[in-house]
C-alpha cells in the first residue's frame, strides 16, 4: 500500500469513526423521539379503528404516498422544506433563550418581498434575481425579528408577546397588499407572477421541489457551525443557559439578543422567500398553512437540533404528502394528519412518559 | 444505613458505606468535596436510588424512593442551595405543599401565620414571617428552610454544608438553633468539611473519603489535627510563603465611590481605597455590607452613580466588563453559579469565556479556533489540575472544588494586573481551599494586586497584607497587618467605633 492510501485510510477511519461516536451520541436524544412519534400512530390508529377505518390500509396508503414513488418524495420534501426554515428560525432564538413565536409573521413578510422583488425587476439574469429576491425576503424577515429584539434589549418588552402580535400585523399586512396595491387581476387575492429570472430552478420535475429544499439543508449544516463553531454562537449559547455569567464575562446581552431574533427573523423570512421563488412563483393570500407555527413544534421533536430538525420536518412533509394520497384513494378525511401531527407534539412534549415507559421495559434511560 | 453503594458514569460516589446515626444526637459527616457526603444523603432523603445496601429506620427496613418517603419517616433535609419560591413571604414558603385551608380550598392564611409562629418560637428560629423571601439575607432564609423541614414534620434534619454561605454571627445563631433542636428531642445530620465547625457542634462525627468510610469518632476522643489527616488522608498546610514586594505601584484606585443595589437603595456610600502590586488588600466585614456590589462595580457590571475608579491610572469608571479584562481586571466571583461559570458549557467553553471574541481564540471575525481552543483548556486542565474527565465535560457536572478551580484557571491565565476575589473559598473543602488561597498568593508574589473579599475572617488572616474593614457600605478603616488583632477587627466588622 503507498503512502497516500495508507494516509487517506487513516482519514477515512478517523471520519468514520467521529460518524459513530456521534451517532452513538445522538441514540438518546432520538430513541424517545422516536418512541413518541410510535405512540402517536398507536393512538392514531385507535382513532382510524373507531371512525371505521383500517389503520394498516390507511398507513400504508400515507407511506405510498409520502415515499412510494417520485412524486411523493418531491410532494413530501416540497412539504418540509419551509418547515425546516421555520424550525431553524425557532432554534436559533432559543438557543438564545429566546422564544420566538412570530416566525409566521417573519415568514410571510420574507415571502411578500421576495415577490415584490421578483416581479419588479426584469431583464436581471437568473443568477443577480434569484439572490437579490432570496437576500431581500431574509432581509425583510430579519426585520420582523429586529423589532421585537430591540424592543426586549431596549424596554423589556417579552418577546412572546411582541413576536405574535407583530405576526398578525404581519398577516394582515400582507393580506391588505395583495387585496389592494398589489393585487392581480382576477378573484384570487395575490400578486401577478414573478419574473421568470427570479425563480428558483425546480430540482425534481414534475414535482414543486426546487432549489429552496438545498437552501434549506445548507441552512442547517450553517446553523450548526454557528452555534458551535463561532463567536456568534458561543456568545447566543451563553446568553441562553447563563446571561449573567454571560455578562460577567463580557458579553453583551442587548447585542446578543438583537442578533439572535433578527437571524432568527432572517431565517423564517428566507424560507418564506424560498416558497414564493420556488413553488408558488408569486404571493398568494393564506399560502401558508401555519409554516411558522409547524416550525415551532417540528424544532422541539427535532430535539431542538438541526439534524433532528431535517428528519422531524421530513416526518412532517411526509404526513402532509402522504395524507393527500391517503385522503385521495381512501377518502379518509386529511384532518387524520392534523390529529397525528397534534399526538406527535403531544408525546414528544411528554418526555417523563416516555422515560417511564422505558424504564417499565426494562431499558436504563442513561445508557442508551 | 448498611453497605450503600452508588456509582455514577466513571466514579463510585459511595463505596459499601455503613452510617448510623442514633436517636437524639447531633452526628457529623465530614469529607471533602467529593467524599460523597451529599450522595450519600441525597439517598437516605430519597433523591437517588441506591446501587446496592439497605436503609433502616427505627430498625425496621424500608424504601424511600422520593422526598415525600423520606420525610412520611420523618427524614428531612435542608440544601446547600436552597429551594424557596423568592416571591413568597416566608409563611407561605413554610406551609407551601401543606397549606392550612379553610373549607378545603380557601388558604387559611391566619391558621397558618399561627402555626408557623408556634413552630419558630418552640426552635428559637426567629424570621420575620410576613417578609417576602428574596428580601432577606442567606442566613435567614436557611432558617426558613429549616422550619420548612420541621413543618413537615421531620424528626431527622439532614443539613448540607449549612454554614457554607453563612457569616460568623450567622453560623453562631445556627449552632444555638441546632442545640435547641437536639434538646427537642430531634436528630440533625450536620454535613460539613470545616473541620472547626464539626468539632464544635456534634456529638460524633463520621468521616468519608473517596466514597468510604474512613472512621466514626466520638468529639471528645478527638482533636483537630486528627480528624485533617483523616479527612484529606495527609497533613494540612495552613500558613503561607510570601515574598517581600519592591518597587510597589498602585494599580487599583476607588475613589468616592457610590451605588445602589438592586433595590435602588444606597449600598456604597462613598468608598476610597487602594490596591497596589505585590499586594493582597483583604476586605473584610459581615456580608451584605456593600460587598456585592463592589465587586459588581469593579467588574463594570453595575453602574456607580458617583466617584471613580482607575486601574494603572486609566480611568475605567464607565468601562464595560469586556474592556475592563481586557486592560486587566480578572474577578473570582462569590457565586459561581450566578457570575462564575455556565453549567451547561463545556469545561473549554468555560475557560474561554472572555477570550472567546480576541485571538487566538477568535480568526476571520467570527471563527473560533477549536483547536486553539482545545490546546489552551489542556493546558489549563494540567496547570491547576483540573479534575475533569475531558475538556468537554460540562460544568455541571464538576464537584464545587473543581468548578472553583476552572473560575481561577480562566482568570489568572489572563494575565491580570488586578484580581478580586470575593469568597473564592467559600464552600471549598481543606484541600482546594490550601490550593486556592496559595494560588492567591502566588499571583500576589508574581506581581499582582489582589483585592480579597472575605466573610471568613481566618481567611482575611491568613492572606493579606493590609486589611481593611466594611461596614454599612462604607470602608471603616485600613489596618497594616501586624498593626491590628482580631478582637479590634470584630468590632469594626460589628459597626463599633475605635476610641
Amino acid at each position: 500500500m503507498t503512502e497516500q492510501k495508507k494516509k487517506l485510510n487513516l482519514q477515512v477511519g478517523r471520519l468514520f469513526r467521529r460518524f459513530l461516536s456521534e451517532l452513538k451520541a445522538a441514540v438518546p436524544k432520538i430513541v424517545p423521539q422516536a418512541i413518541a412519534i410510535a405512540l402517536a400512530f398507536v393512538v392514531g390508529a385507535v382513532t382510524l379503528i373507531l371512525t371505521g377505518y383500517s389503520p394498516l390500509e390507511a398507513y400504508a396508503a400515507m407511506l405510498t404516498g409520502a415515499f412510494g414513488d417520485t412524486f411523493g418524495i418531491g410532494q413530501t420534501f416540497t412539504q418540509a422544506t419551509p418547515i425546516i426554515f421555520t424550525a431553524l428560525a425557532f432554534l436559533f432564538a432559543y438557543k438564545c433563550g429566546l422564544f420566538n413565536i412570530g416566525a409566521e409573521g417573519q415568514f410571510l413578510f420574507g415571502a411578500f418581498v421576495a415577490a415584490v422583488i421578483g416581479i419588479s425587476f426584469s431583464g436581471l439574469p437568473s443568477f443577480l434575481h434569484v439572490p437579490l429576491a432570496l437576500l431581500a425576503g431574509a432581509l425583510a424577515g430579519g426585520m420582523w425579528g429586529f423589532i421585537p429584539a430591540v424592543l426586549k434589549a431596549r424596554l423589556g418588552a417579552h418577546e412572546v408577546i411582541t413576536t405574535m402580535m407583530l405576526s398578525y400585523v404581519a398577516l394582515y399586512v400582507t393580506s391588505y397588499m395583495v387585496n389592494y396595491p398589489f393585487k392581480a387581476p382576477g378573484w384570487v387575492a395575490q400578486t401577478v407572477p414573478i419574473a421568470p429570472s427570479a425563480e428558483l430552478p425546480r430540482i425534481l420535475p414534475p414535482t414543486q421541489l426546487s432549489a429552496s429544499i438545498l437552501i434549506a439543508f445548507l441552512l442547517a449544516g450553517l446553523t450548526r457551525y454557528t452555534l458551535c463553531r463561532t463567536t456568534i454562537g458561543y456568545e447566543v449559547r451563553a446568553i441562553g443557559l447563563s446571561p449573567s455569567v454571560a455578562e460577567s464575562g463580557g458579553i453583551s446581552i442587548r447585542k446578543g439578543i438583537i442578533l439572535a431574533l433578527t437571524i432568527s427573523g432572517a431565517m423564517a423570512g428566507l424560507g418564506g422567500a424560498g416558497e414564493v421563488l420556488g413553488v408558488h412563483y408569486r404571493f398568494i393570500e393564506g399560502f401558508s398553512p401555519g409554516y411558522g407555527w409547524d416550525g415551532l413544534a417540528v424544532a422541539l421533536v427535532g430535539g431542538l437540533n438541526p439534524a433532528g430538525i431535517l428528519l422531524a420536518s421530513v416526518l412532517f412533509g411526509a404526513l402532509r404528502s402522504g395524507g393527500m394520497t391517503m385522503t385521495r384513494t381512501m377518502h379518509i378525511p386529511l384532518d387524520i394528519v392534523s390529529i397525528l401531527q397534534a399526538l406527535v407534539i403531544l408525546f414528544v412534549a411528554a418526555p417523563k412518559l416516555i422515560k417511564y415507559l422505558l424504564k417499565k421495559g426494562g431499558v436504563k434511560w442513561w445508557n442508551l | 444505613m448498611r453497605s450503600i453503594t452508588k456509582t455514577f458514569p466513571g466514579v463510585v460516589a459511595n463505596d459499601r458505606i455503613d452510617f448510623v446515626v442514633e436517636k437524639g444526637e447531633i452526628h457529623g459527616l465530614l469529607g471533602e468535596n467529593g467524599a460523597g457526603k451529599t450522595v450519600l444523603m441525597n439517598i437516605l432523603y430519597g433523591l437517588y436510588k441506591p446501587d446496592d445496601g439497605k436503609i433502616l429506620v427505627d430498625g425496621k427496613e424500608v424504601e424511600i424512593d422520593s422526598p415525600r418517603a423520606a420525610l412520611e419517616l420523618g427524614i428531612g433535609m435542608v440544601h446547600q442551595h436552597f429551594m424557596v419560591v423568592p416571591s413568597l413571604t416566608v409563611v407561605e414558603n413554610i406551609v407551601l405543599g401543606r397549606e392550612p385551608a379553610k373549607n378545603r380550598i380557601l388558604l387559611d392564611s391566619d391558621k397558618a401565620l399561627k402555626d408557623v409562629k408556634d413552630f419558630s418560637d418552640r426552635y428559637k428560629l426567629e424570621v420575620d414571617l410576613k417578609a417576602p423571601i428574596h428580601s432577606l439575607p442567606v442566613g435567614v432564609q436557611q432558617r426558613v428552610e429549616i422550619l420548612k423541614a420541621l413543618y413537615r414534620g421531620a424528626d431527622v434534619l439532614i443539613l448540607d454544608e449549612p454554614t457554607s454561605v453563612l457569616t460568623p454571627q450567622e453560623v453562631q445563631e445556627l449552632f444555638k438553633a441546632i442545640q435547641a433542636l437536639k434538646q427537642q428531642g430531634k436528630t440533625v445530620i450536620f454535613i460539613s468539611h470545616k473541620l472547626r465547625e464539626v468539632l464544635a457542634i456534634c456529638d460524633r462525627i463520621t468521616v468519608l473519603r473517596r466514597g468510604r468510610v474512613v472512621e466514626t469518632v466520638k468529639v471528645e476522643e478527638t482533636h483537630l489535627g486528627e480528624l485533617a489527616k483523616l479527612m484529606v488522608g495527609r497533613e494540612v498546610h495552613f500558613r503561607f510563603d510570601k515574598e517581600q514586594p519592591e518597587n510597589q505601584k498602585v494599580v487599583l484606585r476607588v475613589e468616592n465611590v457610590e451605588a445602589v443595589d438592586d433595590r435602588g437603595l444606597p449600598a456604597l456610600k462613598g468608598i476610597s481605597f487602594d490596591v497596589r502590586s505585590c499586594e493582597i488588600l483583604g476586605i473584610a466585614g459581615v456580608e451584605g455590607n456593600g460587598q456585592t456590589e463592589l465587586v459588581e462595580a469593579l467588574a463594570g457590571l453595575r453602574k456607580i452613580i458617583a466617584g471613580k475608579i482607575l486601574l494603572d491610572d486609566i480611568d475605567v469608571t464607565k468601562a464595560s466588563p469586556s474592556k475592563r479584562m481586557q486592560l486587566g481586571t480578572s474577578i473570582v466571583p462569590e457565586d459561581r453559579h450566578k457570575r462564575g461559570l455556565i453549567l451547561g458549557f463545556s469545561v473549554m467553553e468555560n475557560l474561554i469565556l472572555g477570550s472567546h471574541d480576541k485571538p487566538p481564540f477568535a480568526t476571520n471575525f467570527v471563527r473560533i479556533n477549536i483547536e486553539e481552543a482545545s490546546s489552551y483548556a489542556k493546558r489549563l486542565i494540567e496547570e491547576f489540575s483540573i479534575k475533569t474527565p475531558d475538556k468537554d465535560t460540562l460544568a455541571q457536572n464538576l464537584s464545587g472544588g473543581t468548578q472553583q478551580r476552572v473560575v481561577l484557571a480562566r482568570e489568572f491565565s489572563r494575565n491580570p494586573k488586578l484580581i478580586v476575589a470575593s469568597q473564592p473559598t467559600r464552600g471549598l473543602d481543606v484541600g482546594a481551599t490550601e490550593y486556592v488561597r496559595g494560588k492567591l498568593v502566588e499571583m500576589r508574589n508574581h506581581g499582582c494586586a489582589v483585592l480579597l473579599i472575605s466573610a471568613d475572617l481566618d481567611e482575611i488572616w491568613a492572606l493579606s497584607d493590609r486589611i481593611a474593614v466594611m461596614y454599612e457600605g462604607r470602608i471603616v478603616a485600613v489596618k497594616d497587618l501586624g498593626k491590628t488583632n482580631e478582637s479590634e477587627l470584630g468590632l469594626l466588622m460589628a459597626g463599633g467605633k475605635l476610641d
